[in-house]
C-alpha cells in the first residue's frame, strides 16, 4: 500500500500490519531424512535413533529421496519453480538436541521457490500469497524438561525430515495469517506430504511482522519481530494480534520506535499469557556459518524426474471446490466442507460414480458424518464408511425405504461394520412400513386418541397446520419412526377430510 | 618366528593358505614382536591380542574345513585409531574420545575383516588426524623405528612405523593432506591415498570431509594392491564413495606399462627440496628411462612452492588446504560437546554454554583447538567470501592444472616429503614449518587424485626417503603397475630399520 498524502486530516494514522510467515512442516515419510530411523511421533525417548542421527563419530547421511519427492510435491502444488540443482549446506549452532551441533539444510538454493497460495478468506473471498521459498532440512530433536534436576533429551525427532515454506510479507491481518496457515495445512495434508497435525508438532509458526504507520503523509516502519517456535492456530493468530497492538503502542509511545533504529528482533510467546516476549538481543545472534556439507551429493533434478513428481499431483482442493459448485450444484460452504482433504472428495465421488444422488450423499456425509469425524478428531473419510455403503444407503432414501430419521441411525451403525445400510436397516426394524392397512391402523389411533388436534385441523383455522404437524407425530412415534411419512401424510389427509 | 615376520602381506596370506604356516602361529608373531619392540615404538594405542587369536584361530579352523578363504586370510593388520570398531575404543588419540566405543565397525574395517584379516590393535595418530608428526597425539609420541629420536611422520605415524618395525603385516591409514604418504616416506613404506571416492569413508571418524580417505600403508607394492583391492568399491553408507567396480590390481600388477610417460612437476623440484631427495628421484628417473618409459617436464603453476629470503616455504596450495581442512573440520568436531558422549568436564557448571567450552576446552589439544578457530574464522560472516570460497577457487585451479598436466602424461612423479624425517621438537613450535612437511603430498587431496608413496632410497644418515606418483581419478591400477616396474628395477637397499634385527 502507497504512502497516503497530505489529503488525510491532519494527525490522522492509517496502520497497516506487514506480516510474513514461516512454517515448517514434518514430512510424513517411513524413514527419517539421512538415515533410517523411522520417523514416528510418541514412541518412547530415544528408540528411534541411530549412529547417525545421534551424531557420532565417523558416520555419514544418506539422503532420503522419497522426503526429496515429497518437498517436490509441495513446491510444485504452490506453483514454484524446481531448481535443476540444489544442494545441502551446514547450519551450524550449538544446542543439545542438536547432535552434530549443525543442521543440514538449504541455505542460498532451496529446492522450489517463487510459488504462491491462494487462501480462501469467508463469504468466498480470496487471497493470494506469494511464496518466496521451499526448503528441506532435518530436523531437531527435543529437549524435555519434566525432572527438577536435570534436562533431558530425546532424538527421536531429530533427523525427521522438515520442508521450511517462506512467505513473502503479504498478509496484512490476523485473519489472513490465520487462513494462509489452514490453507497450506490443507495443501500438504491433501498432497499426503504430512499429517500436519498440530499435536504432533508436525506444524509450526514463526511469523515476522511490523507495521507501516502513515501520519501526515510519512510513513513509519516499525521493528521487524520474528516470532519464534508457534505450534497451534491458536498461538499464531493470538501472537500476531498482540504484536499489532504492542507495535502500535510503542510507537505512539515513542515515535523513534522503528526498524531504522532497532532493526530485526526475535520474541518468545508465552502461551499463558498470549503475549510475545523479549527473547534474544541483536549482540547474541547468531552466525551460522552455512557452507556446502562435504558428505552429501548435490541434488540433481531432471526434468523427467521433476514430472513424474508433477504427474502425480492432481487436483488441488480449490479446483476441486469449484467443480463441486459447478457440477454438483453445492454450495460454496458444502463444497467447501467436503475439500477439505482429498479422501473425504474421493469418498463422495465413489458414491456418485455407483450412481448415487449427490445431494442425499452430501446430506450423509456433512451431517451425522462431519458430526462423527468432529467427535473422533478425524475427517470424514476416516470414519470408516465406505462408498458402497454410501451408495446403498443414499438410494435406501431415494427409493423411499428409509426415512431420514432413520437413515442417520444407520449411518452411524455403518462405521463399525462392512455390513450393508439395508441388512442394518432391517435388523435394527428401521426399515420404512410401506404397509398401508398397518400404517391405517396407526393413524386411526392417533385420530381417535387426539380430539382437540383433530378439531383444530377441521376447523381450518390459523392453528391448523400446527396440530396436523403433531398428529403426523404422534403416528411416527407408535411406528416407532418406521411409517413412509408420505403415506402417513396421505392417510391422514383423507381421514380428515382436507383433500376436499 | 622372526622370518614370519617378514613375510609381505601377500607371502603370508599364501603361506597360510598353503599350510605352510598358520594364522595364530602368524599371529603370535606380531603379537610377540608388539611385545617385545612396540615399548621402543609406542606404534599402537591398543592392542587386541585375546581377539585376534580367536580369529586367527577360527581362520585355521575354516581352512581345516577346507572353506574358501579370503585373500587376506590370517594376515595381522594394524588399523589407524580413527576407524570405529565394535571393539575396543575408537580415541583419535584425543583425550576427548579415550574412552569412546563406538556401536558400529567402519566399511574398510569390516571389508578387511571380510578377507579375512586379523585386526591386531589400533595405532596411534596426531590428535584427529591433524599433524605431521604424531607428536599432537593425547597419548605421547610414536618413534620412527629407522632412528627413535626422529619423528615417524603423521598423522598416520602408528601405522606406519608399525609396518615398518614388522609389528603388523600391512596397515591402514587415512590421508587429509599427506596423513598416509609422509609417514610412508619418513618410515621407508609404500603408502596409497586413494581417489577420493574409491574407498568408503563410513566409520572414518571425519577431519576434512572433502578431502579424507582410507587406504593401505605395507611393506611393499603389492601389498598395497592387495589391501586396496580389498577396501575399495561403493557402500550405500558413504554417498560420496563411488560405485564402480575395483579392478583387479594384483593381477595386472607384473606386467610393465609400455610406453610410460611420467611427468615431472618442475614446481616441485625447487631449492625448497632436500638435495638428497631431489637426487634420489633423479636416480628413479633413470631407472624409468632404462625400463622405456619417457620422462616430460610438466607443471602445476598452481601448486608452485615459493620460498623467501630466510628460507620459509609458502604455497597456495598449503594455504588452501588450511582454509578447507579446517572448515570442514570446525565443523565435524562440533559435535564433541561433553553432551551425548566423549569427555565431559568433572567442574561444576552453571550453564550449557560453560559445559559446552569447559569440556571442549579439557578435551582437545592445542593443534584441534587452533585449526577449529582457524576454520570458525574462515566460515564466520563477512569472511567467508575472503577465505573459504577463495581457498575453493584455488583448489579447483590445482585440480585443472593437474588435468591439464596429465593430458601429456600418465602419472607423474613428486618427492612425498621436502627432507627425510626430522627431530623430535623441530618443528613443534612453529606451526606453519609443520604445516609444511604435508607442501608436497596436500594438492593430490584438494585434486581428489590417487597418490602412492612409494621408497626410492636411504639417505646418507640411513633414513628413508620417498617419491610419489600421481595420477588420473581411478587409476590406482597404473599407479600400482609403474611402482611395481621401479620396485623391481631400482635395486633398493633393504628397507628393513636396523633396531629390528638389533632387537630380536
Amino acid at each position: 500500500m502507497e504512502t497516503q498524502d497530505s489529503q488525510m486530516p491532519d494527525g490522522a494514522v492509517t496502520i497497516l500490519p506487514i506480516i510474513g510467515l514461516e512454517i515448517h512442516v514434518e514430512l510424513d515419510t517411513e524413514t527419517k531424512m539421512f538415515c533410517r530411523c523411522r520417523n514416528r511421533f510418541g514412541d518412547p525417548p530415544n528408540t528411534n535413533v541411530c549412529p547417525v542421527c545421534i551424531g557420532m563419530p565417523g558416520v555419514l547421511p544418506v539422503m532420503n529421496g522419497k522426503a526429496v519427492e515429497l518437498a517436490m510435491t509441495v513446491g510444485l502444488a504452490l506453483g514454484c519453480t524446481v531448481r535443476k540443482f540444489t544442494k545441502w549446506d551446514r547450519k551450524s549452532y550449538y544446542y543439545p538436541d542438536l547432535p552434530k551441533n549443525y543442521q543440514i539444510s538449504q541455505y542460498d538454493l532451496p529446492l522450489c521457490e517463487h510459488g504462491r497460495l491462494e487462501v480462501p478468506l469467508p463469504e468466498g473471498e480470496a487471497k493470494t500469497v506469494a511464496i518466496l521459498r521451499v526448503h528441506l532440512e532435518e530436523d531437531a530433536g527435543k529437549n524435555v524438561h519434566d525432572n527438577p534436576t536435570h534436562t533431558g533429551v530425546d532424538l527421536n525427532r531429530a533427523g525427521v525430515p522438515l520442508l521450511e515454506i517462506v512467505s513473502e510479507p503479504d498478509m496484512n491481518s490476523v485473519q489472513q495469517v490465520g487462513a494462509y496457515a489452514r490453507a497450506m495445512q490443507r495443501l500438504v495434508r491433501w498432497l499426503g506430504a504430512s499429517q500436519a497435525n498440530m499435536q504432533m508438532g508436525h506444524m509450526r509458526f514463526e511469523p515476522n511482522i511490523n507495521l507501516h504507520i502513515t501520519r501526515d503523509g510519512v510513513t513509519y516502519k516499525t521493528p521487524i519481530i520474528e516470532v519464534k517456535n508457534l505450534n497451534s492456530f491458536r498461538a499464531l493468530e493470538s501472537a500476531v494480534a498482540y504484536e499489532i497492538d504492542r507495535q502500535t503502542n510503542e510507537w505512539q509511545a515513542d515515535n523513534a520506535f522503528t526498524l531504522e533504529n532497532l532493526g530485526k528482533q526475535n520474541r518468545g510467546y508465552d502461551d499463558a499469557t498470549g503475549q510475545t516476549v523479549f527473547q534474544r538481543s541483536k549482540e547474541e545472534a547468531h552466525d551460522y556459518r552455512y557452507f556446502p556439507d562435504p558428505d552429501l551429493m548435490p541434488v540433481i533434478v531432471s526434468a523427467q524426474w521433476r514430472d513424474r513428481v508433477a504427474a502425480g499431483i492432481g487436483e488441488l482442493p480449490l479446483a476441486r471446490r469449484r467443480r463441486y459448485m459447478d457440477d454438483y450444484k453445492l454450495t460454496f460452504k458444502e463444497a467447501d466442507a467436503l475439500t477439505q482433504d482429498a479422501a473425504t472428495g474421493d469418498l463422495l465421488e465413489g458414491a456418485l460414480e455407483a450412481g448415487a444422488d449427490a445431494k442425499r450423499c452430501v446430506n450423509l456425509l456433512l451431517g451425522r458424518g462431519a458430526a462423527l469425524a468432529n467427535e473422533r478428531g478425524c475427517t470424514i473419510a476416516e470414519i470408516g464408511v465406505s462408498a458402497g455403503q454410501l451408495t446403498d444407503l443414499a438410494g435406501m432414501l431415494t427409493a423411499g425405504e428409509i426415512n431420514a430419521t432413520s437413515a442417520a441411525k444407520v449411518f452411524d451403525k455403518l462405521v463399525d461394520t462392512d455390513d450393508g445400510p439395508q441388512a442394518i436397516a432391517a435388523a435394527a426394524g428401521l426399515l420404512a412400513v410401506t404397509d398401508t392397512a398397518e400404517i391405517e391402523a396407526w393413524v386411526d389411533d392417533a385420530i381417535a386418541a387426539n380430539t382437540q388436534a383433530v378439531e383444530e385441523v377441521r376447523s381450518g383455522g390459523k392453528k391448523q397446520k400446527k396440530a396436523f404437524g403433531f398428529l403426523m407425530g404422534q403416528v411416527m412415534q407408535k411406528s416407532r419412526g418406521a411409517a413412509q411419512p408420505g403415506e402417513v401424510q396421505r392417510l391422514l389427509r383423507q381421514k380428515l377430510g382436507l383433500d376436499g | 618366528m622372526s622370518q614370519l615376520t617378514d613375510l609381505t602381506a601377500r607371502r603370508l596370506a599364501v603361506a597360510v593358505a598353503d599350510g605352510q604356516t598358520s594364522a595364530v602361529e602368524a599371529t603370535q608373531a606380531y603379537l610377540d614382536a608388539i611385545a617385545s619392540r612396540d615399548q621402543a615404538i609406542s606404534a599402537y594405542n591398543e592392542t587386541f591380542a585375546e581377539r585376534a587369536i580367536q580369529q586367527a584361530r577360527s581362520i585355521d579352523e575354516a581352512r581345516a574345513k577346507g572353506a574358501a578363504l579370503g585373500p587376506l586370510a590370517g594376515v595381522p593388520i594394524a588399523i589407524k585409531d580413527n576407524l570405529a570398531t565394535t571393539f575396543g575404543r575408537t580415541t583419535c588419540s584425543s583425550k576427548m574420545l579415550a574412552d569412546f566405543r563406538a556401536p558400529y565397525t567402519a566399511t574398510a574395517v569390516a571389508k578387511l575383516e571380510a578377507a579375512g584379516a586379523v585386526i591386531l590393535g589400533k595405532t596411534n595418530m596426531d590428535e584427529f588426524a591433524m599433524g605431521s608428526s604424531t607428536e599432537n597425539s593425547a597419548l605421547g609420541p610414536t618413534r620412527n623405528p629407522w632412528d627413535t629420536g626422529r619423528v615417524p611422520g603423521g598423522s598416520s605415524g602408528g601405522s606406519a612405523a608399525a609396518v615398518a618395525a614388522r609389528l603388523a603385516a600391512a596397515a591402514i591409514g587415512s590421508d587429509t593432506g599427506g596423513s598416509i604418504r609422509q609417514p610412508a616416506a619418513f618410515c621407508g613404506v609404500v603408502g596409497l591415498k586413494p581417489t577420493y571416492g574409491r574407498v568408503s569413508r563410513y566409520g572414518l571418524v571425519a577431519y576434512g570431509s572433502s578431502l579424507d580417505q582410507i587406504g593401505p600403508m605395507t611393506r611393499d607394492v603389492a601389498d598395497a594392491a592387495l589391501l586396496a583391492g580389498v577396501i575399495a568399491g561403493g557402500d550405500p553408507r558413504d554417498s560420496t564413495c563411488v560405485d564402480q567396480s575395483v579392478p583387479d590390481y594384483l593381477a595386472s600388477l607384473e606386467t610393465p606399462i609400455d610406453g610410460l610417460r611420467i611427468g615431472r612437476p618442475s614446481e616441485f623440484f625447487s631449492e625448497a627440496l632436500d638435495g638428497e631427495i631431489a637426487a634420489a628421484i633423479e636416480q628413479a628417473c633413470q631407472v624409468y628411462r632404462s625400463l622405456g618409459a619417457t620422462i616430460v617436464d610438466v607443471s602445476l603453476p598452481h601448486s608452485r612452492i615459493d620460498v623467501d629470503a630466510k628460507g620459509q616455504l609458502s604455497s597456495y596450495a598449503v594455504a588452501a588446504y588450511y582454509v578447507v581442512a579446517t572448515a570442514e573440520a570446525s565443523s565435524n568436531l562440533a559435535r564433541y560437546d561433553g553432551v551425548h558422549y566423549g569427555h565431559r568436564t568433572e567442574d561444576k557448571v552453571d550453564d550449557i554454554v560453560a559445559l559446552y567450552s569447559r569440556s571442549r576446552g579439557e578435551g582437545f589439544g592445542d593443534e584441534v583447538k587452533r585449526r577449529i578457530m582457524l576454520g570458525t574464522f574462515a566460515l564466520s560472516s563477512g569472511y567467508y567470501d575472503a577465505y573459504y570460497n577463495k581457498a575453493l577457487k584455488v583448489r579447483r585451479l590445482i585440480k585443472n592444472d593437474f588435468d591439464t598436466a596429465l593430458t601429456a602424461c600418465d602419472v607423474l612423479l613428486a618427492p612425498v616429503t621436502p627432507t627425510p624425517a626430522f627431530e623430535f621438537g623441530e618443528k613443534t613450535d612453529d606451526p606453519l614449518q609443520m604445516y609444511l612437511a604435508d607442501v608436497y603430498t596436500i594438492s593430490a587431496n584438494l585434486a581428489g587424485l590417487p597418490a602412492l608413496a612409494i621408497p626410492a632410497g636411504l639417505s646418507a644418515a640411513g633414513l628413508p626417503i620417498g617419491m610419489q606418483l600421481i595420477g588420473p581419478v581411478f587409476s590406482e591400477e597404473t599407479l600400482f603397475r609403474a611402482a611395481a616396474m621401479f620396485e623391481q628395477a631400482a635395486n633398493l637397499p633393504d628397507m628393513k630399520p636396523p633396531m629390528i634385527d638389533e632387537s630380536s
